[in-house]
């Protein structure tokens, strides 16, 4: 939720940064004054505490993850502990089981983003224009499967398509390749199938949110002009409603994206794994926590986490996404 | 108003004052033993209250759950002990972690009188399961092993008589195939798996691992082997498509083959004891219909060749107590008192759990509620543990990420690509 929130917000910001750039050059250009000094120092004052405290629980663990990593550690074997210097990651590197996780992280990533992006710009344009009565109301019930735990969601879709349990094989049988017999989590592709719509379905709510924020950001004024000029509806949208959108959308596939790749309960719940559905999370999870081998699962761990600065790294310096604009702008 | 008012004073003055008294009470007296017990039917939790009765004042057992799956049960413990929890006073262990959180010495060291007391009238199976390196490292208490459970229609149209003389898989195998039926196996890459595989191979006369006690680097694997490739062409010609595993083989746990082999297409399983009561059950509420119950025989887990006698799983349950416990002493005193015959015959008979002592078995609650009873307990003295290392995580997950699914296993390549990647992990030189 956390993140939704942080989403919005950085939305929100977003706009008026952009629309009014003159206002910030101006800021900049004429220094601070002891006013602004005064309400920096007071932002400080109010964000400080939280601000250690998000030092202490995020980056103490990742520097100690960092620093397991570089030893041979079993948490049964404490006094075999020694130094290992950069072999783990060479183990992990150089192994297929990794670069297979990693590629199946990125393949889930990539569709459920896509998927949830055109789905969830769909329901924020129906819920932007079509329902403006019930907006309140459909925002609420929106949310409601990205209100449900993970893991609870998980086992609801695993049960329905369980070959034992399940309704799908019989209310789809009607459908080529499905039958009562299809046993969807005893192969690779039925397996991801289920697992990415599981996904889709619970964090579609969570985009068409953020992009819902984006849609009402954009001035009506400028849709109106393009359509006293003629434009049709697709020009408008593409020409107009996009363009004017482009920070609300990035924000959106950056958090989302963010999210996705650190799958974990889905895969873990639906198949733990098997038949090449391990994603770099449950790799982690499996080293470090099931073999209790501190020092590799601390390596995924780490590699993990450089990826996801990676993505970060991407979205913001290649698609410019400009997280702090709108908050530097403002003060 | 006033005589309210003094009422709720008196409510509210309870309230704070109960938590303070009880807190007085713990500190003050009685040490509070914790048990870390598995999830079971309620019978755990009655065993701690009578003997915390019968203990008069000198413990508290207090029982604490642990996951309900058992690998997350001895992540949950291999976690806490290494991080030298005092809060573990007992705990219920699955025997395959045992060697594992007795090496490093996260185990408090049997007593030799204790040890000697809890080994009387122990089956075989039960005893090889408490003992790492010779000793006993903890109390056995309930012993599980798999029987064949078989519809007696189905066995009789195939001329079969599982509980006269022993059969073998490819009786089963042929008698399924020939009636259209289905078998109850587990199939899912999980710990399942693995305790199938163990027996069939341990069934064939081999062993997964053959020195057990060795260093990681050192470990080798006896999967290359007659045995390990007789294991391996049953497991294949049972999980083949369209074959007697079913679509569902690979998904497959002990609920499913029961399911299975309740349903119409069932014919042969090998499952644990709790088939019996889950069946029972149904039928007593209206599931099933009675003829069900009256068509399930069961006999002694099938055997690989006809000259080789079986080996059949072994589980269950032994009692550790945490090598960090501040009540070392009275923990074992309580384990004592846990495992009498007694306690684990009202167990096997209020929660399906069979007993580790024989005398148990001679509880007429025990023969009622289960009357294969004698056949549980010969199959626990022929049973065979999974392989009893430090590393077990690693040959189990090891197993299940080669032998899985069924329909890919062949003997050919199946034994050598298990052997290869176990041995690199325990090396350290893969992941897994």
């Amino acid at each position: 939720m956390s993140t939704a929130s942080t989403g919005a917000g950085a939305v929100k910001q977003q706009v008026p940064s952009g629309a009014r750039p003159d206002l910030r050059d101006d800021a900049a250009k004429a220094g601070r004054s002891d006013r602004a000094k005064a309400e920096a120092r007071l932002g400080w004052l109010l964000a400080g505490p939280a601000f250690v405290v998000m030092l202490a629980v995020t980056l103490y663990p990742i520097l100690q993850a960092f620093y397991d990593s570089l030893f041979h550690f079993r948490l049964t074997a404490p006094d075999d502990r020694r130094w290992a210097g950069l072999s783990n990651y060479a183990v992990v590197l150089s192994d297929p089981i990794f670069w297979q996780a990693l590629g199946v992280t990125v393949f889930i990533t990539v569709v459920t983003v896509v998927i949830e992006l055109v789905l969830g710009f769909a329901l924020a344009l129906v819920m932007h224009r079509a329902i403006t009565q019930l907006r309140g109301l459909l925002r609420t019930a929106i949310l409601v499967p990205y209100g449900i735990i993970t893991v609870v969601s998980a086992f609801a879709w695993f049960y329905a398509f369980a070959i034992d349990s399940g309704y799908i094989n019989h209310w789809f049988d009607w459908v080529p390749g499905i039958s009562a017999d299809l046993n969807w989590f005893a192969q690779q592709g039925t397996s991801l199938f289920v697992i990415i719509l599981s996904e889709i379905w619970k964090t579609t709510p969570f985009i068409s949110l953020l992009l819902l924020a984006g849609l009402s950001q954009v001035p009506t004024e400028l849709e109106e002009a393009a359509e006293v000029d003629g434009a049709t509806w697709w020009q408008r949208l593409t020409r107009v409603v996009l363009p004017n959108m482009k920070a609300a959308i990035m924000v959106a596939v950056l958090f989302r994206a963010l999210d996705a790749f650190r799958i974990f309960d889905n895969v873990f719940i639906m198949t733990n794994g098997a038949n090449g559905t391990e994603v770099l999370s449950l790799l982690a999870y499996r080293t470090s926590i099931g073999r209790l081998e501190i020092g590799l699962g601390s390596a995924i761990s780490v590699l993990l986490f450089l990826c996801v600065i990676l993505i970060c790294w991407i979205a913001v310096k290649l698609f410019k996404v400009d997280l702090a604009g709108g908050a530097r702008g403002a003060s | 108003m006033r005589r309210r008012t003094r009422a709720l004073a008196l409510v509210v003055g309870a309230a704070v004052a109960a938590p303070l008294a009880a807190c007085a009470g713990s500190g003050s007296g009685t040490p509070v033993l914790t048990w870390y017990i598995n999830p079971d039917d309620g019978g755990q939790a009655e065993i701690a209250k009578q003997c915390t009765e019968s203990a008069e004042g000198q413990y508290v057992i207090e029982t604490s759950l642990l996951p309900r799956d058992a690998s997350a049960q001895r992540e949950q413990l291999a976690r806490r002990l290494a991080a030298k929890d005092p809060s573990i006073d007992l705990m219920s262990l699955d025997p395959p972690f045992i060697p594992e959180m007795a090496e490093p010495g996260f185990l408090a060291p049997v007593p030799e009188d204790v040890a000697s007391r809890v080994s009387e009238n122990v089956v075989a199976g039960a005893l090889a399961g408490a003992t790492w390196g010779d000793e006993l490292v903890t109390v056995p208490f309930w012993a599980n092993t798999q029987l064949l459970w078989y519809r007696k229609s189905v066995a009789e149209a195939a001329g079969l008589d599982p509980a006269a003389a022993p059969v073998t898989w490819d009786q089963i195998i042929t008698a399924a195939q020939d009636q259209d039926k289905l078998l109850g196996v587990q199939g899912t890459k999980a710990e399942s798996l693995t305790v199938w595989i163990n027996a069939l191979v341990a069934s064939a006369g081999g062993t997964i691992i053959e020195n057990p006690e060795a260093p990681a680097d050192e470990i080798t694997l006896g999967l290359e082997s007659p045995a390990g490739e007789a294991a391996a062409t049953i497991m294949g010609t049972i999980g083949e498509s369209g074959g007697v595993g079913g679509p569902g083989l690979p998904t497959e746990d002990e609920g499913a083959s029961l399911s299975i082999f309740q349903g119409d297409r069932g014919s042969f399983m090998v499952n644990w004891p709790f088939v019996w009561s889950a069946t029972k059950a149904g039928v007593e509420d209206g599931t099933f219909e009675q003829s069900l119950l009256d068509d399930i025989g069961w006999a002694l887990y099938p055997q690989v060749t006809e000259d080789q006698q079986t080996a059949p799983p072994y589980g269950g349950i032994n009692l550790g107590v945490g090598a960090f416990s501040e009540h070392v002493d009275l923990a074992y005193e309580a384990a004592e008192c846990i495992v009498t015959p007694e306690h684990q015959a009202q167990y096997f008979a209020t929660n399906g759990n069979p007993p580790s002592n024989t005398e148990a078995y001679d509880d007429p609650a025990v023969s009622e509620a289960f009357p294969m009873a004698d056949v549980i307990r010969e199959s626990l003295e022929i049973a065979v543990p999974r392989p009893q290392t430090p590393y077990y995580n690693e040959v189990s997950s090891g197993l299940q990420q080669t032998w899985h699914p069924p329909s890919a296993v062949t003997p050919e390549v199946t034994p050598t690509e298990s052997t290869d990647l176990i041995t690199a992990v325990l090396r350290g030189e893969q992941l897994l």
